[in-house]
């Protein structure tokens, strides 16, 4: 029997050659006349360690990391194969910490199973929340996303069961599920991750949701820079086709769902729901104002789920464990897991799915490993571009989305990025407004003109300039802002801004005593 | 009846048509308004106004400025007042501290990239973004000047009409989108984005790209950036007079926004009933003719026309023409004269003018330019309907599910209304089309026909033909609408007739050219698909059965039960701006005014009765009868008012022998004309702009011309008729043109309740307007047909004589196109020859190929008319074996190549369907070549009259 080898295609994996190693280790085995099933997984999100080798032994998988392709004679000549030790050995699998202390249910077969093998996803649990799914009332599958707590994943944490309880009670002939799949915020790749290492979970969960608001065809909208989760959702969409898994009736019960990834148009905005659907529908990406909701009227003017791609990959769960089971994780309003991307300054970077209410600092500490500068943390931007920067002072606080906004702070899509001392905050304020120039759409006036005198009063800041004029500027500008853009991008770009001058206003020339009046 | 030129208020969003009303509180006050109006709609109506420079409301609200926000009791947020829809309770705040902030923080931002030259702008005093900055209170510029900004920006001057400056631009949209959902073009975008948005149009500049010039842009424009050139030289204008333009059957009314007597610019009236503050690149901009240095400001008068004209006093000239007819009405009788009106006359003018003929000189020999474009549709509807004119108002088309055009080019003719249809069609209206070539709505953005059917010239009646076949053989009959509202046994005899083995498509289709299975898939989508309204042009009328074709139509509306509601219906669409006015006002050789015959006793008593003259009941002569008259030496006085048969009229030799062949030719109009040049005596006319009325448009709307300027001539044209009726022993003696208008609703049942004091308070009125209907008729044949029972007609289609041989193997049709209107006199003195400087020959390129013809070649058109040069267009719009041409400069010479064959029942001429042969050739036509010499000739003789020395 060939003897199973992993080496991830996740893109995090490719950029460090895993192409290369899984080359090298076929070549190989090949002049060794050693039979093995070289298996291309998604990523485990331990990408200190990438690309990260497993072999399938007796005791489990065991693992080697991160290994280059002159490592593979000696992992050979190690015995690897059958779990020989080696320098490169990280024993098993399961037993590596930052695995075993993760509550990984969203993410719970990424890395582990083979991303396009429709049976391989349906021998890890696949498929039975649809299963279950097509045995309820769409009102019935509303109810246990709603019981489970689910909240929008892309950043805006709306109750996802409210919203497809909107869907399905707007008449309509036609309604749409579009995926979300625009993920543009530096710092976050849980999106990616999914799509690349479990296609099928998305797949599955838009196909729920189909069921759930009697939607018959759904819209994956995927980040143009992603080319392997486009190849990859695109194998497994097919597959999904033939065992009649997508289609006009899927599994023999008379429902009907059609998908289709469509590539993004290469812009931040598109991430915004409104400005995403003007771009499927072939527009220019141009914020819309709401209400209409994209719930009511949405893609071609029909009621249309949006939906992050891991709010639609946490329905698969729910559907096959039940509400409740999802809900007991977590803390007050924020129910189950987040799939949280750690990045920036740290030692160990990657993807940690833990329930809402683990602190700041033990993401930092226990699973980031402080930084990799070795200088201490100083600032940590969550969110994104547009969250806010939390100081030392703050990083107690727990991943929980109303502890966040009672500090004037978000969660976001779930990514941390860490700054240690070196960072100049007032730089980081300015590049807020750049990322808000060079990424807004020009619809609005507070975000399109705002965003670039942003930029300009903050370099008079750092100029020197009339530093508490243009300090007061800034602050009413960021008003402005806040108050009167019409989308996020504008309305958020303050959250960086404000918070860098109210926790560091050292690094703007002010005064920290007075400030903090 | 000036105004200031804002004299509308400006809800910011366009209205709800809900009507559930939802009352909530603006500012404290309490208002109700329809469900899905906006709160910024609610609070105008409330007397409140928020700051905007977005919205507006003849466009959807967009939400992008942000100077609109407002506040709303529990609920979060600043919301925007102009996307923000009502709902029941609401508690509004439009001023609060916390707007105030956010209102001046925009503001300071539009301004820190505005340039600050507001004392010399063209807009000065006339400028949102100059009236917002004061009314949110900005008093400065926090981020200076030296930042990024767009000022340096390049203008666009390169339209004749308009300028863009994006220095000044705020990035509202509200072109572009003015440019989409008003005209319907997609000629503008924003390119680029966040700071960089800009407004772009086409690659390099306005005239390079799809822009038609409509004007919506600029209209829409709440700054200096899109902005009349007229503006820019002669500044704010004073005040505004609303008068109804003077061009296409649309009708459009027009702001005439004046400084003292100089029109500064026309701006669409918003509350136009044809336009709703739409417009085209010739009403909006084309009135500079009017001051043109061609115009003849002094009456003249010549013994031949081969003297030089000698200029005259107004009385002189009249006192001249009354000799002239004098004495030929007693050389050779009043047979021997007649008068020839135009359909850009007013309504007065024309009744005034076939007043004159029929109760001063006792003759009916008065005829309308109709004659030569819808008399079929008065003929054929008048038939089957019961009445002379469309049965629709052009609103009714956003009630259309299926959209039927035949013949018609919207978008080029009547571009106004086919914005409209656009509109419709966008919202998802079905289109067929049934032309020989592929005119804009076939395919254009946004738009797409579900069948164009391209048929071969001359081929209507076998289309109508095929329709009905299918309609009546596929129980798609309408039959209890049938029973009830028409002559069952005229159904009979048609059904019975369209069911014939030998109309149906298959057998037909041949003929037509056009495959079996579109002609039943669009006959099933008329029949069925809703409400189904067909709109029609001179495609239709100009054939030898134009008359035919008519009633064919109205057959299969009545079959199919499309008619007497909103949505359906018949629609001719009329060329010129008075074509339905000039024939309701009896300028038809057997018609009194309201369609009603010469030979009627009763409708006789009560005209000799009002005019105290004995009048004719034999219907005097069409204009093609007094041509030939002429020729014959039977014909010798003609009075022609505006009109220009010499190049409008078929077979232009034909014609202008004839002219040459009288001893008396007047001619009333603002230039030497090409009739002129054959004329002895010449009133000059005044504009549209210089004088009172009404115009008819093809809706049957009433609408008033108001007198904005001084006749340049002296006097209005009415004046001129009446002044030479009293020269003729019988005084005409209004005071004013209202007192005309009330003599015809006087006289005329259907306007029986129209007066110029209605047109004040309505702005226009469709007829038929009397007690029963005080405010009008939108929609005809409601409850019942005019004439009772709607009559079903039998539609044999007779091929016309009008062959292909080996001789001449290429079909000829003619045609218009956007920027030009008719004989062009107008527009041709207008910068619209920036568009079309000379008419050119489309031509398929199979046709071009085989002769060896390339693009902008002199090719040789001839016919059994006649021969003339144009250059060669090579486009795939025409169909092989067809060709496609203009008419609107006379040197073209179009109508040369045209023949007299001409419609059985009303004399109109066919022509969009001559056969020629076309050749590659090196110079002009002999025809082209006398042309000119006898032009050069004639304004030499003018030239003359204009020296002093010959004045005295």
């Amino acid at each position: 029997m060939s003897i199973k080898v992993y080496v991830p295609r996740d893109s995090s994996a490719l950029s460090l050659g895993a192409h290369d190693v899984a080359a090298a280790i076929s070549a190989e085995a090949q002049a060794r006349q050693q039979d093995i099933q070289l298996i291309r997984n998604g990523s485990r999100g331990m990408f200190w360690l990438e690309p990260m080798v497993e072999v399938e032994t007796a005791q489990g998988r065991v693992a080697y990391g991160p290994v280059t392709p002159d490592d593979v004679a000696s992992l050979f000549e190690a015995d690897f194969l059958h779990g020989g030790k080696h320098p490169l050995s990280l024993g098993l699998t399961a037993e590596i910490a930052w695995l075993k202390k993760q509550e990984r249910l969203t993410f719970a077969r990424v890395g582990i199973t083979d991303p396009v093998s429709l049976d391989d996803y349906i021998a890890h649990d696949g498929y039975r929340g649809l299963h279950n799914a097509l045995k309820l009332s769409a009102a019935e599958i509303v109810k246990q996303v709603t019981d489970s707590g689910l909240r929008g994943r892309g950043g805006a944490a709306f109750p996802t069961g409210i919203k497809w309880n909107t869907v399905l009670n707007a008449p309509a002939e036609q309604k749409y599920i579009v995926c979300n799949a625009d993920e543009g915020d530096s710092g976050t790749y849980s999106d990616r991750m999914i799509m690349e290492g479990d296609p099928y979970v998305l797949i599955e969960g838009m196909t729920i949701a189909g069921l759930a608001v009697g939607a018959t065809q759904g819209y994956i909208y995927l980040r143009s820079e992603y080319p392997d989760a486009l190849h990859i959702l695109n194998e497994a969409i097919d597959h999904a086709y033939h065992a009649g898994y997508l289609g006009e009736n899927i599994l023999g019960s008379g429902h009907r769902f059609d998908l289709e990834v469509r590539r993004a148009a290469g812009a931040y905005v598109c991430g915004e729901e409104t400005s995403l659907l003007e771009s499927l529908e072939g527009k220019r990406g141009l914020v819309r104002f709401k209400p209409p909701l994209p719930a009511i009227e949405g893609l071609f003017g029909k009621p249309t789920v949006v939906n992050n791609v891991i709010s639609l990959a946490t329905v698969p769960i729910i559907l096959d464990k039940g509400g409740e089971f999802y809900r007991d994780f977590g803390m007050g309003r924020s129910r189950g897991t987040l799939p949280i991307q750690l990045a920036g300054n740290l030692k160990q970077c990657g993807l940690v799915e833990k329930a809402f209410g683990i602190t700041l600092r033990e993401l930092l500490e226990d699973f980031g490993g402080g930084s990799a500068s070795g200088k201490p943390i100083r600032a940590v931007q969550v969110g994104g571009p547009l969250g806010a920067y939390l100081p030392e002072s703050q990083f107690d606080t727990p991943m929980d989305y109303e502890k966040f906004s009672e500090i004037w702070a978000v969660l976001g899509h779930g990514g941390v990025v860490a700054f240690d001392t070196s960072v100049d905050m007032a730089k980081m304020a300015r590049y807020a407004f750049e990322f808000c120039a060079i990424e807004s759409c020009g619809k609005c006036t507070p975000c399109r003109i705002g965003s670039t005198r942003g930029m300009e009063v903050m370099d008079k800041v750092m100029s020197g300039q009339n530093k508490d004029e243009n300090i007061a500027l800034v602050r009413d500008l960021s008003d402005t802002m806040l108050n009167g853009s019409l989308c996020a991008l504008g309305g958020m770009t303050p959250f960086p801004v404000l918070s860098a001058i109210n926790h560091f206003p050292e690094d703007f020339g002010l005064d920290k005593a007075q400030v903090a009046k | 009846m000036k105004k200031p030129i804002n004299q509308y208020t400006d809800y910011g969003t366009p209205a709800s048509s809900s009507t559930e009303q939802v009352t909530l509180e603006i500012d404290g006050t309490s208002i109700s308004v329809p469900a899905g109006s906006s709160i910024m709609h609610a609070a105008v109506a409330a007397g409140v106004s928020v700051p905007k420079l977005c919205a507006t409301d003849s466009l959807e609200p967009f939400g992008s400025c942000r100077l609109c926000l407002v506040e709303i009791e529990g609920r979060r947020g600043y919301p925007a007042s102009c996307t923000t829809p009502v709902a029941e309770g609401l508690k509004v705040k439009t001023q609060t501290p916390k707007l105030a902030d956010i209102r001046r923080g925009v503001m300071e931002l539009y301004i820190s990239d505005h340039p600050l030259d507001c004392l010399t702008c063209a807009t000065n005093g006339d400028c949102e973004l100059q009236d917002m900055a004061g009314a949110v209170g900005l008093r400065e510029v926090r981020y200076g000047y030296d930042g990024e900004n767009h000022l340096q920006s390049e203008k666009d001057t390169s339209n004749p009409y308009f300028q863009f400056d994006p220095s000044k631009c705020i990035v509202c949209s509200r072109c572009v989108r003015a440019c989409e959902e008003v005209q319907g073009t997609f000629a503008l975008t924003i390119q680029g984005r966040g700071f960089e948005s800009k407004v772009a149009s086409g690659v390099t500049d306005f005239m390079d790209s799809e822009c038609v010039s409509c004007g919506a842009c600029v209209q829409a424009c709440p700054t200096a950036t899109l902005i009349e050139k007229s503006v820019v030289q002669h500044g704010v204008p004073d005040y505004s007079i609303t008068t109804t333009c003077a061009y296409c059957g649309v009708g459009c009314s027009f702001d005439a926004q004046m400084k003292g007597e100089q029109v500064v610019r026309m701006i669409p009236s918003k509350h136009g009933g044809a336009n709703h503050g739409h417009s085209c690149v010739k009403g909006r901009f084309a009135w500079g003719y009017a001051t043109h240095k061609d115009r003849i400001t002094t009456p003249m008068i010549r013994k031949s026309i081969h003297d030089a004209w000698q200029q005259v006093s107004w009385d002189e000239a009249i006192a001249y023409a009354a000799s002239e007819i004098s004495r030929i009405n007693q050389q050779y009788g009043k047979a021997s004269i007649g008068g020839i009106t135009s359909s850009r006359c007013t309504n007065e003018e024309v009744y005034v003018t076939q007043k004159l003929i029929r109760a001063v000189l006792g003759t009916n020999n008065v005829d309308t330019c109709a004659r030569v474009c819808h008399s079929p549709t008065g003929y054929g509807l008048k038939q089957t309907l019961g009445e002379s004119a469309g049965t629709q108002t052009f609103d009714s088309v956003m009630h259309s599910d299926v959209i039927f055009v035949i013949g018609a080019n919207p978008t080029d003719g009547h571009p106004v209304f086919g914005s409209q249809m656009k509109r419709r069609l966008r919202e998802g209206a079905k289109l067929i089309v049934a032309d020989p070539r592929q005119i804009d709505l076939v395919q254009s953005p946004h738009i797409r026909s579900d069948y164009h059917l391209k048929l071969r010239p001359g081929t209507n009646v076998a289309l109508i033909s095929a329709i009905s076949h299918v309609i009546v053989t596929e129980g798609l009959v309408k039959e209890d609408f049938v029973r009830e509202r028409c002559e069952w046994d005229s159904f009979e005899m048609w059904r019975d007739f369209a069911a014939k083995p030998e109309n149906s498509p298959e057998a037909l289709s041949e003929e037509l050219g056009v495959p079996a299975e579109d002609l039943r898939a669009a006959a099933r989508l008329y029949a069925t698909g809703g409400n189904a309204a067909i709109y029609y042009g001179l495609g239709v009328t100009e054939h030898s059965q134009g008359s035919t074709m008519v009633m064919g139509i109205a057959n299969i509306a009545m079959a199919t039960g499309n008619v007497g509601r909103e949505g359906v219906g018949v629609n001719p669409l009329r060329g010129q701006n008075n074509v339905q006015g000039s024939c309701d006002m009896g300028s038809m050789p057997h018609e009194f005014t309201g369609y009603r015959h010469v030979s009627d006793d009763a409708t006789r008593a009560l005209f000799e009765a009002a005019w105290g003259r004995p009048l004719s009941a034999d219907p005097g002569l069409r204009i093609p009868n007094m041509l030939d008259a002429a020729i014959e030496g039977k014909f010798k006085a003609l009075y022609c008012i505006g009109e220009d048969i010499a190049q409008s009229d078929p077979n232009t030799q034909h014609v202008t022998h004839a002219l040459e062949s009288m001893e008396c030719v007047i001619v009333q109009d603002l230039f030497l004309n090409e009739t002129a040049k054959f004329a002895h005596v010449f009133f000059p006319g005044a504009s549209f702009l210089e004088k009172s009325g009404t115009f008819t448009n093809a809706e049957r709307r009433i609408s008033p011309v108001r007198r904005v300027m001084t006749p340049k001539n002296g006097m209005e044209d009415w004046e001129i008729t009446a002044k030479l009726s009293t020269a003729l022993g019988y005084p005409m003696q209004y005071g004013h043109a209202s007192d005309i208008l009330d003599e015809i609703a006087a006289l005329t049942p259907t306007f029986r309740g129209v007066s110029f004091k209605k047109l004040d308070e309505l702005g226009s009125v469709q007829w038929p307007c009397d007690d029963e209907h005080p405010t009008g008729t939108p929609i005809m044949h409601i409850d019942e047909f005019v004439r009772g029972k709607g009559k079903f007609f039998i539609t044999q289609y007779v091929p016309t004589t009008e062959k292909v041989n080996g001789r001449y193997p290429l079909l000829l049709t003619t045609g218009r196109i956007l920027s030009q209107y008719n004989v062009g006199a107008q527009t041709r003195r207008t910068d619209n020859v920036a568009w079309h400087k000379e008419d050119v020959l489309e031509i398929h390129p199979h046709d071009a190929e085989d002769r060896g013809i390339q693009e902008g070649d002199w090719v040789g058109i001839s016919s059994r008319a006649g021969e003339t040069v144009m250059r060669a267009l090579i486009t795939e719009r025409v169909q092989p074996g067809v060709v496609y041409t203009t008419f609107h400069h006379p040197e073209s010479g179009a109508n040369v190549i045209t023949t007299e064959n001409s419609d059985w029942a009303t004399n109109c001429p066919e022509f969009k369907v001559t056969a020629v042969q076309v050749n590659k050739v090196s110079q002009i036509s002999d025809w082209q070549r006398n042309f000119k010499r006898f032009t050069e000739q004639q304004v030499n003789f003018v030239e003359q009259a204009s020296k002093p020395a010959n004045v005295s």
